[in-house]
């Protein structure tokens, strides 16, 4: 298989996977007390509003063709009206998504940031304990809650030593970043577990592997070594497991928003649910699903790009 | 193949790791079977002379906003966050289990679709699909467990599936066919002892994902309600003091990475133990 077909092939793959994100979300809606109808207009909409939606969405018609006129008005980016902002789900998602995505986006910096010198320290000691304690530091990250780090982080670092804002989001870019501290360090925490894991392992293997004691053999420097070998094979599992831990960051940023009170789309989704806001709910589900599936296939690009093998 | 006096032989020295996690866990455990025994005062006694006390002597993890004495809290939401843990793990252990089962042994087009349906539920990113179906179908803990089954099953369904398919090209397996062994008797009494190990050991690593899972939803309000005193519930009730009283978010979260600890110090263990590949 040649480059481009593979290429094409993994991009094609992504119309029947948006059309069958599209039917789950569809099903979701089925299963409300009341129905896609108040799904759509909350539980106090009036009998010609009620009317008006069955005739538009085709409620009364077959499933098949209900369906098909979710798909078709999903493809536009109409998913409905917000019942509580009174404005398309698609706009108030639109607002709010920079904002989410500068907060993962700066997570993943974070947790490579804190992953990698670790992984290097904690491999060159292995077994040792500079190793031991910062594998057992992270098995405790990984056993905790996103919501309790976050609270602990605000009691020491904004409660305590005030060095950061307590909760909110400011008004100028720099502010906002500022905001975005803690949050994104509490986000980052578990995908730099990850991380440092599969770092630590891929360099464990690399320092024992033929090919170093070669390269050691010919007289290069132990460290140069290690950085070039080290540095490719690293790179395409780091990319991997960033594309594969997209939803889990996404997911996590529900819970690190609410406790931040960051005016994100994962906060909008907890509100939503409070408010009884379904139009939102299902046009946010629909959203992060298609978000996570084209996550996976710039992950399966890059990682091609990095290892032609893949491709073959 | 590990004869049983390997087995044996190991167990005397049970890994430091795993003999702390199984500690953990044990604590747990007696926690949620018999709190009354060890907690110092009803989880639910108001007592206005200690409200926000701080940890002391009378009161080890302090008190409430209503003086209620948070270590007696802590010790008997253990029986909610234990029940999480079994009930939120056990509906995608039978739903998966059978799905990886069926699909890899017969494989077919029905073993195609179970893998699309795999992928399609894997791009959903898990809390929020969880957290739609749960707002959908109303909070509370029945419905966390009804959402968990409908989306978890998959993670099960994956690994049981690749097992089978092992099981299923090696002699014993042949041997069955040729005793003229029906296909039911081979799929749950030759393979599905043989293929169980690993889901078992994953089993007990999810149970350790689903605590953080169902206090996490606790906490923003759609898992366990109040006055249920359960973990996340708990640390959600102390985040509007916890400028003055630390202590009622500090101790309820310290109990769930205790558990989240204990339950994968446990899983990992096992993992290393029967020699199962993660």
């Amino acid at each position: 298989m040649s480059r481009a077909t593979y290429i094409a092939g993994r991009v094609a793959q992504i119309v029947p996977t948006l059309i069958l994100i599209g039917a789950i979300v569809f099903a979701l809606t089925r299963f409300l007390p009341g129905g896609p109808i108040a799904a759509l207009l909350g539980d106090k909409a009036s009998d010609e509003t009620i009317a008006r939606i069955t005739a538009q969405y085709g409620f009364d018609q077959p499933m098949l063709v209900q369906f098909g006129k979710f798909l078709n008005l999903a493809a536009h980016g109409d998913l409905g009206d917000s019942v509580a902002y009174h404005m398309p789900a698609m706009r108030l998602i639109a607002d709010r998504l920079p904002v989410t995505l500068t907060l993962t986006g700066f997570a993943v910096v974070i947790a490579l940031g804190l992953a990698t010198p670790l992984a290097f320290v904690a491999a060159s000691y292995a077994n040792r304990w500079p190793d031991l304690l910062i594998r057992g530091l992270f098995q405790v990250g990984l056993s905790s809650p996103i919501f309790y780090i976050g609270l602990l982080l605000l009691t020491v670092f904004a409660a305590g030593l005030r060095w950061f804002p307590v909760g909110g989001f400011g008004d100028t870019l720099s502010d906002q970043l500022y905001h975005l501290i803690l949050p994104s360090l509490t986000l980052a925490l578990s995908l730099s577990a990850v991380l440092m894991r599969s770092l630590r392992a891929s360099i464990l293997v690399i320092l024992n592997a033929d090919f170093i004691d070669f390269a050691r053999a010919k007289g290069l420097p132990a460290s140069l070594v290690l950085r070039r070998h080290v540095m490719r094979n690293a790179i395409i599992s780091t990319v991997t497991i960033v594309g594969l831990y997209v939803g889990e960051l996404l997911g996590g940023a529900v819970i690190t928003e609410t406790v931040f009170a960051v005016p994100g789309v994962g906060r909008l989704m907890v509100d939503s649910i409070f408010a009884r806001d379904y139009p939102v709910i299902q046009a946010l589900t629909l959203c992060l699903a298609v978000a996570v599936s084209l996550t996976f296939i710039v992950t399966d690009l890059l990682q091609m790009a990095l290892d032609p093998r893949i491709a073959r | 193949m590990k004869g049983r006096a390997g087995l044996l032989g190991r167990s005397l020295s049970i890994p430091a790791p795993l003999a702390l996690g199984a500690a953990i866990v044990a604590l747990i455990l007696f926690c949620a079977v018999a709190p009354g025994a060890i907690a110092p005062y009803d989880p639910l006694a108001f007592d206005y002379t200690a409200l926000l006390a701080p940890p002391s002597a009378a009161h080890p993890f302090g008190a409430d906003n209503f003086g209620r004495d948070i270590l007696s809290r802590v010790i008997y939401a253990a029986r909610i966050d234990i029940q999480i843990a079994l009930f939120a793990t056990l509906g995608p252990l039978v739903i998966g289990s059978l799905a990886g089962l069926l699909g890899g042994f017969f494989g077919g087009w029905p073993d195609i679709l179970l893998g699309r349906l795999v992928d399609l539920v894997l791009t959903f990113p898990f809390l929020v699909i969880v957290i739609a179906i749960v707002a959908v179908i109303g909070p509370g803990l029945s419905n966390l467990y009804v959402a968990v089954s409908l989306v978890g099953w998959v993670f099960y369904a994956r690994l049981m599936r690749a097992e089978t398919i092992v099981q299923k090209q090696l002699d014993y397996v042949a041997a069955a066919r040729g005793l003229g062994f029906g296909w039911a008797r081979i799929l749950f009494r030759h393979i599905l002892p043989n293929a169980a190990r690993p889901i078992l050991v994953y089993w007990v690593t999810d149970m350790a994902l689903k605590i953080l899972l169902g206090s996490s939803l606790g906490y923003l309000g759609l898992g366990a309600q109040p006055p249920t005193a359960e973990w996340g519930v708990l640390v959600a009730d102390g985040k509007n003091f916890f400028t003055q009283a630390w202590w009622m978010t500090f101790f309820p979260g310290a109990a769930i990475v205790l558990a989240g600890l204990g339950f994968s110090l446990v899983g990992d263990g096992l993992a290393d133990l029967m020699d199962v590949k993660r």
